[in-house]
């Protein structure tokens, strides 16, 4: 089954959703009555991406990153500072909550808490339905639907009139995922979907993902934190430093052969487990916090933690890492990423 | 000055945790919750011990009673003891000097063990104070010299931050640091990285090491990141429904285990190291209610191998071979010698309590 | 403009049928018959489990009676009448006795029951109502929305009530009925409740259920209705039982000032506050109508605690 989705996407056609140069700054606001601006969080930072039928691209990076605002801005659910997305080559920012409407019913989400995410006062079935009756495809097979769909996500479909409460993380998240599907999308924003869940929970969702996706041609913005899960079930993968993407591959290749620093230190930095390897492995440690997003550095936005810019990199090359912003670009490592010293690096 | 001489090393092979047949209950509205159900193990000087479990396994549960920091209305039995003294039943007071000073704490959230109103310093310094007699300069100058044993930059100006100047993991250092100050016995640290990022779990994880090695203490690290377990403990425990259902070494366990529960955490794990194309291998279900557990094996209702005498019997924690310090609870714990995941373990998507409910439900109102 | 949309895929039931599990669909109709319940009828279940709104609710429906069915039955009215012996102590005739001037006190506390009643419901009504949608409207929009609709609660907050209803009920001679007094305490009575709605409103705002809503295309109108006001379904009741409450005392204050209901009506507030002197010479005049504000009050606070509850689905059916 998942062999069927390995590999290169299929690039033949136009993508199914693009984002061009976008950016989002929050303002900083003080606190006092007037709520003076004072500063802007760089959310989003110049960042492009395209995801084409029947793909599933994986955005990777740490909490702070950007990748759920960046997931929102695809969606239209959070307006842009600058930028523009487009679905179908059709506009969707900045358009009329009207005009998005029809589009909704195609581009949908799945949250990471199975617990605020679900309306705790609605039943199952409510839950299920909110998407057909916002969109006008309730109508009288309404609650066949319903039933299918719990049935689909591998819940009992008697359980509809049921309350959130009453189901486990896991099964929760069967519903979030039930509602994301009524409306049939093409497309779904999966954003952390399995992190909130127990191990040994966490493989039904992903097997259930993937078996929806080759069965209703669904194409995935799968963001996460958890590049173990992103490898298993991305095509393609984005990395997210600080607001930008440093690093975006094909799955295989990027994992194999990372050539942007952090995401060298990222992958060395999840545990095997498996104890001869994980006592064997190469360990790029990364040191100090993410920089405040309000304040970036300047040029490169890694290199204030960048184990290369300390250790490896002549004064002059630093100065380069400080003034000049390294464009997402293939530098001859056989896909594009940020920065002025990519280098392949084999690690797994 | 306390009775034993901190700074000498404990012997090897010396007992400086030993849990015993201990039993945690909690009673709830809706009746007695078994979070602990007999559990046994030990902790030998300088050694680690990883205890893995999903929530509500009970892995928490029983160092946290080895700490005295159950709630009143917990019902306790068995025996916990740190080096030869007996913890269970002591008075407040008594815990407190031990706590710190032999046995040291690290949570999965920092701030809840670090005070927002007092310096980071302060904090350590007054931990030194707690249980060494030495002047206020000397307890800062131990304070700077802790976090820099735990990879914090500039110690000299850190040690006057306030916690919420720094980050998660900086935070966690500090935690640590505070846990390191007394040169303990035994380190427990209860998901010290569950909140962190993968990089700053490293940090930590690389923070606690050199704690573990400066210090010479035993750890006792419970998580449910297989991963961080696999690199870090000599021993494991793997926990489920209040009962160390398998317990070894490392390779033992993560190489040949010998409790389906253990196999299929191991099948349903996305691996950065295994083949991509492979499906993963959940296990159905969802952990058993702690209230009214019915008898038999706790996961005999998750798992493929079960029978007739897994529902009716509750396997004990066996040796797997004659001598082995391999032991699983497993009725049929022979049959899993070389199996993999994927052989007992289905690619299902069904939700199996879906079918198990109705089951359940039936069964109770019969 | 989604022109080319393929027919909703409707997969057969039997190949979307789980591949193990579920043997025996017999089993499950028989699940169901015992959960099918409505959500109302879930609700109801959950209020009747709780004992102290259970028997708070049967107290208050004999209130509720007394109140506006016992003046019918009753052969005095709150009235002055010539056939009353004046300042008489409790007695088979006269329960509570009866006032200097020669009314029937138990038939007064019926009257005076009515009017408060009628007062504070109102009170509760507007309250609830009004305080519920602007603290709504106010969190979920945010912004200037908020800004402009808060300054005006702030400023209503700032006039003290009294004053203000002096000045609107000196106004308004000739007497003031029962629906002016409720009219203008309720008017200004509401911004308490606005602002703890708003607050819970505000945080709610930020769920990941209002996200999902509007990630489905959601109208503003329908995540207020649908999520926003149910979700504080639990503060709302709160804030009315507080207002219908803090409606007997304003009524009674305001009687005692002389610009809440003018007698020969009458109101629990008035009573107490004519029979203040009274109340250890001829204590049947202050006891009786003291009481009965006491226990409204009460019963509506325990009601109110058995609504909010019973409206939370995460209460266990099972409680008390």
């Amino acid at each position: 089954m998942s062999g069927t989705q390995t590999q290169a996407p299929r690039t033949s056609t136009a993508p199914l959703l693009e984002a061009s140069n976008i950016v989002k700054h929050f303002p900083v606001r003080s606190s006092g009555l007037l709520r003076r601006q004072v500063g802007e969080i760089h959310a989003v930072c110049d960042v492009s991406l395209q995801l084409h039928e029947n793909e599933t691209l994986g955005l990777v990076g740490e909490s702070g990153c950007g990748k759920s605002t960046l997931s929102r801005l695809l969606l239209n659910l959070l307006d842009l500072t600058a930028g523009e997305v487009t679905y179908r080559g059709q506009q969707v920012s900045g358009i009329s909550r009207r005009a998005m409407r029809p589009l909704r019913r195609e581009m949908q989400i799945v949250f990471q808490d199975p617990f605020a995410s679900l309306d705790s006062r609605m039943t199952v079935f409510s839950l299920i339905a909110e998407p057909l009756r916002i969109q006008g495809l309730f109508e009288d097979d309404g609650h066949a639907r319903v039933r299918e769909l719990l049935q689909l996500v591998g819940l009992n479909p008697e359980h509809g009139n049921r309350y959130p409460h009453e189901f486990s993380g896991g099964q929760r998240q069967r519903i979030g995922i039930a509602r994301a599907l009524a409306s049939d999308p093409k497309l779904i924003v999966l954003d952390e979907p399995v992190s909130a869940l127990d191990v040994s929970i966490q493989a039904g969702v992903i097997n259930l993902l993937e078996d929806l996706q080759d069965r209703f041609d669904l194409s995935y913005l799968f963001v996460a934190h958890d590049l173990s899960v992103v490898r298993h079930i991305a095509d393609r993968v984005a990395v997210m430093y600080l607001g930008r993407i440093v690093e975006e591959a094909p799955t295989d290749q990027l994992f194999a052969s990372p050539s942007h620093p952090y995401t060298q230190a990222l992958i060395s930095a999840v545990p095997f487990p498996d104890p001869h390897k994980e006592r064997a492995r190469e360990r790029i440690i990364v040191t100090g916090d993410v920089p405040n997003p309000s304040d970036p550095p300047s040029g490169c936005r890694f290199r204030t933690r960048c184990p290369k810019f300390a250790a490896e990199l002549s004064s002059s090359q630093q100065q380069q890492c400080i003034d000049e912003v390294p464009q997402l670009i293939d530098r001859g490592q056989g896909h594009p990423a940020a920065c002025h010293f990519a280098e392949a690096h084999r690690m797994v | 000055m306390s009775v034993t001489d901190p700074a000498a090393p404990r012997r090897a092979g010396e007992a400086v945790l030993e849990i015993e047949d201990l039993h945690v209950a909690f009673p709830s509205e809706d009746g007695l919750v078994q979070a602990v159900r007999g559990v046994s193990y030990e902790v030998r000087a300088g050694e680690a011990l990883g205890i893995v479990g999903e929530s509500g396994a009970g892995k928490s549960v029983s160092s946290m009673a080895v700490m005295g920091l159950l709630p009143k209305n917990a019902q306790i039995e068995g025996s916990a003891k740190v080096l030869g003294q007996e913890m269970l039943g002591l008075k407040d007071a008594k815990i407190s000097r031990i706590r710190g000073d032999q046995v040291a704490m690290i949570f999965q959230d920092p701030l809840t063990s670090l005070t927002p109103v007092y310096t980071i310093g302060r904090q350590l310094a007054e931990a030194v104070l707690a249980h060494r007699n030495v002047s206020k300069q000397a307890a800062r100058e131990r304070a700077i010299e802790l976090l820099e044993l735990v990879g914090i930059p500039n110690p000299q100006e850190r040690v006057d931050a306030y916690p919420h100047e720094l980050s998660g993991g900086m935070r966690q250092r500090v935690v640590i640091a505070i846990a390191m100050a007394n040169d303990p016995d035994v380190i427990i640290a209860d998901e010290p990285t569950t909140a962190l990022d993968v990089t700053v779990q490293a940090q930590v994880l690389e923070a606690l090491e050199s704690a573990r090695t400066q210090t010479g203490a035993a750890l006792v690290m419970i998580t449910h990141d297989l991963g961080v377990i696999a690199g870090h403990v000599d021993r494991v425990c793997v926990m489920y429904a209040g009962r160390i259902v398998e317990s070894g070494t490392v390779d033992d366990v993560f190489y040949a285990p010998r409790m389906p529960y253990t196999l299929g955490l191991l099948g349903s794990l996305p691996r950065l190291d295994g083949s991509r194309d492979e499906r993963l291998t959940p296990i159905t279900g969802t952990p058993p209610s702690l209230v009214n557990l019915p008898p038999g094996c706790p996961f005999a209702p998750r798992c493929p191998l079960a029978r007739d005498r897994c529902r009716e019997e509750e396997p004990p924690l066996e040796a797997v071979d004659v001598a082995s310090r391999h032991l699983a609870a497993c009725h049929f714990s022979d049959e899993l010698v070389g199996k993999e995941a994927t052989d007992l373990f289905t690619e299902s998507i069904l939700d199996a309590d879906v079918a198990d409910e109705i089951v359940a439900e039936h069964g109770g109102q019969a | 403009m989604t022109d080319s949309r393929p027919p909703r895929q409707h997969v057969d039931p039997v190949a979307t049928a789980p591949p193990d599990g579920d043997e025996d669909p017999s089993r499950d109709a028989e699940a169901i018959t015992t959960r099918q319940r409505s959500q109302l009828q879930l609700v109801a279940l959950r209020f009747v489990r709780h004992r102290a709104a259970m028997v708070s609710l049967f107290v208050f429906v004999l209130i509720v009676a007394f109140a506006f069915i016992g003046p019918h039955l009753w052969e005095w009215d709150h009235t002055v009448s010539r056939d009353i012996p004046s300042s008489q102590p409790p007695s088979w005739e006269h329960p509570f006795g009866t006032t200097s001037a020669g009314n029937d006190v138990f038939a007064q506390v019926m009257r005076g029951t009515q009017k408060s009643l009628q007062v504070a419901f109102t009170v509760g009504a507007l309250t609830v109502i009004i305080g519920a949608l602007w603290g709504t409207i106010a969190g979920y929009y945010r912004g200037k929305v908020d800004a402009v609709m808060m300054r005006i609660v702030d400023v209503l907050l700032i006039i003290p009530l009294l004053v203000l209803v002096v000045a609107i009920a000196g106004s308004a001679r000739g007497g003031t009925t029962w629906w002016a007094v409720a009219l203008i305490i309720g008017l200004f009575g509401w911004t308490t409740a606005a602002r703890v709605v708003r607050g819970v409103v505000l945080s709610l705002r930020e769920q990941e259920f209002v996200e999902a809503s509007k990630a489905m295309g959601a109208s503003d109108a329908r995540i207020i209705f649908t999520h926003l006001l149910p979700n504080a379904a639990g503060p709302i009741i709160v804030a009315g039982t507080l207002a219908i409450a803090l409606a007997i005392l304003a009524e009674a204050g305001l009687s005692f000032l002389g610009f809440g209901i003018q007698p020969p009506d009458t109101s629990l507030g008035l009573l107490v506050e004519r029979a203040r002197t009274a109340a250890r010479t001829r204590p049947w005049l202050f006891y009786p109508p003291g009481f009965m504000i006491v226990l409204i009050a009460l019963t509506i606070n325990f009601i109110g605690d058995g609504l909010r509850d019973a409206l939370d689905p995460r209460q266990t059916t099972m409680r008390r």
